[in-house]
């Protein structure tokens, strides 16, 4: 009897968590691009990974943030199926991941070089076929790219002639050109000079504009940030944040606004609000009358505050300050500290 | 597609060793030097060998008159009727070699006794063996007469001898014949070793070129690390192939040309095997020299040189295979050459064991107890099992079963190495920045 209530409670329960998982694929796999799941990684006695979970929108820019060592490039590796986790899964496109996909992935690591003594062209038809793509496919490929970046005279160069600057571009149409589904940018504008930095910047986008997902990684938190659309926070091995960068945003900012104003008697007006607001790094111009200063909102409406000066001052600007990646990286990790 | 992309490896590797410049510069050069060195080689011998050496004799004594005669290598100049001091001077004002000074004794034994050799430098064994025969002659002659034996009756006995071998079916055996084998078998085993360390080295330096280069991970994310490894291996020997087959026949057009300019003559060898295959010659009673050579030229056929070529090929690709993903798992592990040395050794140490036992114990006895054990070690077997096999496999040869436990091993070690450096070079080639410790390789095969 009790054996049969228990494989009751047993098929019940399977088949609840049967429910959940679908659900689960349903609501996360349909629209995106990488799922990971409960993905954990050791090296040694070492946790590289710990538990961590993903998802991956489709057709959108995505930074993995964290400083070095947060297990970024870890879980790059095993996307790319360089390694393989020990346990948890990865799924890419609605599919668990398998070695056929490597083939629609795209992927620039942060250590990367090609061979020296190779000649330039030779060396990106090597790599491109590498990806599956056919001798001549490859080659039709390649030359667009080359002409579109302007190193087509550069084909039959070696690679120790190349400055770093044009390394790189070539490294870039080679992650690129098999045209993959999913490109993963491991530290993509380390080394890069500004000109060239804004040239990739500028194909990557057009590239997502074409459907291509894209994932950033880099503990440089601001020089993504303006591209991505979701983040997701690693540290120590563990993901402490993740979802869209406005949501996070709007969670982690804390009404502060920086205003400009207008007005005679800039001082006499700031210690009157000073009573009534929060106050901070506020200074007055006598001659231009300019008075700026940051103040702390008690709620995010703003209506009271902004009558109450309206009728003062003419107001020259009047901006919300945003938390940067770095600000809300930096919260993120205080707040787990203080709560352990 | 897989094998598409290995193949793509291959291929990639192959061109870009060849194309190397260095590596064509070896190729053409090295044939050249080896030849040049062989004709140096021989000529310094001659020229040592047509060196004769003078020596002084000073003998007092009534024995020993007729015994030293001048021969192609030694002549003797004699001294007469002065002192020993006398004749040390003249020894070394004449700058001739040494001096021999026979003293005056009442019998053959005491004058054996007080004989001394005055030189310059130590004289080598030659020289003292040419003397000491010449004494040794004379006591057993002195002895014999002693008994009763008369200086006719001894010349009479004096007879040199060699014994007669055969095997047990009555097939003749030839002194030496054993050596000769071994010498061949070596041949082989010496080029698997030379192969290993040559081409071993370039899959190693290779790899860390990948790796300082840092392409590695971009490849690796279109294709498997062992793939990567297989290729660069595969290619790698192709390359050693074609430079191994390059100097093989180059050298040996080279030699002949060297041959037929240096006049050495070649036409005696071809007479006396237009004598061994002329039917008349089993009539005509032909010079023993002639009969012998012919025994060792048909010993030298019955060599089972299919069989042995055929091994050769299965121990050389076993082995390189071992050898060659060991040195792409060191290449893995470290981040530049200069790290390499603590690694490479424990890999030479058996090879080197493997050509020292070969030469030393092998050339003995091929079938000992030390050859067999190292010929089914699997470390050590792709070379000495090759030194014992022109003996053939089955009666008077390598049993049967040796040669099937030795592959055995070998396969089972090949799978075994191979599944090991795998694991080494997948973790090695993404680190970066430090020299590994052996403890911390055995931690990567648990990654």
């Amino acid at each position: 009897m009790v054996i049969c209530l228990l494989s009751l409670l047993n098929s019940k329960l399977n088949t609840n968590i049967l429910q959940i998982q679908s659900k689960y694929q349903n609501v996360t796999c349909m629209n995106n691009i990488l799922v990971a799941k409960n993905v954990t990684k050791k090296y040694g006695n070492q946790m590289a990974l710990n538990n961590v979970s993903l998802v991956i929108p489709k057709n959108s820019i995505y930074g993995l943030l964290g400083p070095n060592g947060a297990g970024k490039t870890t879980l790059i590796r095993i996307i790319n199926q360089i390694t393989y986790p020990d346990s948890g899964e990865v799924i890419f496109d609605g599919e668990l991941l398998k070695p056929r996909h490597i083939a629609l992935i795209g992927y620039l690591p942060e250590e990367r070089g090609l061979y020296k003594s190779m000649k330039v062209g030779e060396q990106a038809l090597y790599l491109a076929q590498l990806k599956g793509l056919s001798k001549a496919d490859a080659n039709q490929k390649l030359k667009y790219w080359f002409d579109k970046l302007e190193i087509g005279d550069w084909w039959n160069r070696k690679v120790q002639e190349l400055s770093k600057g044009m390394a790189q571009k070539i490294q870039f149409i080679v992650t690129v050109l098999h045209e993959p589904k999913l490109l993963i940018f491991d530290e993509p504008f380390s080394g890069f000079d500004p000109i060239n930095a804004n040239i990739i910047k500028d194909e990557i986008i057009k590239l997502k504009e074409k459907g291509t997902s894209i994932i950033f990684s880099t503990h440089r938190m601001e020089s993504v940030e303006e591209l991505c659309e979701y983040i997701a926070l690693l540290h120590n091995a563990e993901k402490i944040l993740d979802g869209r960068l406005e949501d996070i945003k709007k969670e982690y900012k804390n009404n502060m606004f920086r205003v400009g104003l207008e007005m005679e008697n800039g001082e006499n007006f700031l210690k009157l609000i000073s009573d009534k607001f929060d106050i901070s790094s506020s200074n007055y111009d006598y001659n231009r009358k300019q008075l700026d200063f940051t103040v702390q909102l008690p709620t995010d409406d703003t209506r009271a505050f902004l009558a109450l000066v309206s009728a003062e001052a003419s107001i020259n600007n009047f901006i919300e300050t945003i938390p940067s990646a770095n600000d809300i990286f930096i919260q993120t990790v205080q707040r787990k500290n203080d709560n352990e | 597609m897989t094998m598409n992309k290995l193949s793509l490896i291959i291929k990639r590797e192959y061109l870009a060793k060849v194309r190397n410049k260095s590596f064509v510069i070896m190729t053409f050069l090295s044939p050249i030097l080896m030849v040049g060195m062989i004709v140096l080689i021989a000529y310094l011998t001659k020229v040592n060998d047509s060196q004769k050496r003078i020596i002084g004799v000073f003998n007092e004594s009534n024995y020993f008159s007729t015994d030293f005669n001048t021969n192609e290598r030694t002549s003797y100049i004699f001294f007469k009727d002065i002192s020993l001091q006398a004749a040390k001077d003249s020894t070394l004002s004449l700058g001739i070699f040494g001096l021999l000074h026979i003293p005056d004794r009442s019998s053959l034994e005491e004058v054996a006794e007080n004989t001394f050799f005055y030189s310059k430098e130590p004289p080598n064994t030659l020289v003292l063996d040419l003397l000491e025969d010449i004494f040794e002659e004379r006591l057993r002659q002195g002895k014999l007469l002693d008994i009763g034996v008369s200086t006719e009756q001894f010349a009479a006995i004096n007879n040199k001898f060699e014994i007669n071998i055969a095997n047990f079916t009555g097939e003749q055996n030839l002194k030496g014949i054993n050596e000769m084998k071994a010498f061949i078998g070596g041949g082989f085993g010496y080029l698997i070793m030379m192969f290993i360390i040559i081409y071993g080295g370039f899959v190693m330096r290779s790899v860390i070129e990948e790796k300082t280069s840092r392409i590695i991970e971009v490849i690796i994310s279109s294709v498997k690390p062992f793939q990567l490894m297989l290729g660069k291996i595969i290619g790698t020997s192709l390359a050693g192939i074609t430079q191994f087959a390059i100097w093989i026949i180059s050298a040996s057009l080279l030699l002949f040309v060297v041959f037929l300019v240096f006049g050495i003559d070649l036409t005696g060898y071809s007479e006396q095997s237009v004598m061994a295959s002329n039917p008349m010659s089993g009539i005509s009673p032909l010079p023993a020299t002639t009969d012998t050579m012919q025994l060792y030229a048909l010993e030298l056929l019955q060599i089972p040189w299919v069989l042995l070529i055929s091994l050769f090929l299965v121990y050389f690709v076993l082995g390189y295979l071992i050898y060659s993903s060991i040195y792409a798992a060191i290449g893995a592990a470290v981040d530049n050459e200069t790290d390499t040395q603590q690694f490479i050794f424990p890999i030479i140490l058996p090879l080197m064991l493997a050509i020292y036992v070969g030469f030393f114990s092998v050339f003995n006895n091929p079938h000992g107890p030390i050859a067999v054990a190292f010929s089914l070690f699997p470390l050590t077997s792709p070379i000495v099992m090759l030194m014992r096999l022109p003996g053939g496999i089955g009666e008077g040869g390598v049993p049967l079963w040796q040669v099937i436990i030795s592959i055995v091993f070998l396969i089972v070690t090949f799978i075994g190495i191979v599944w090991l450096a795998a694991k080494i070079y997948r973790v090695g080639i993404l680190m970066y920045g430090k020299k590994p410790t052996y403890k911390e390789l055995f931690k990567w095969l648990k990654y």
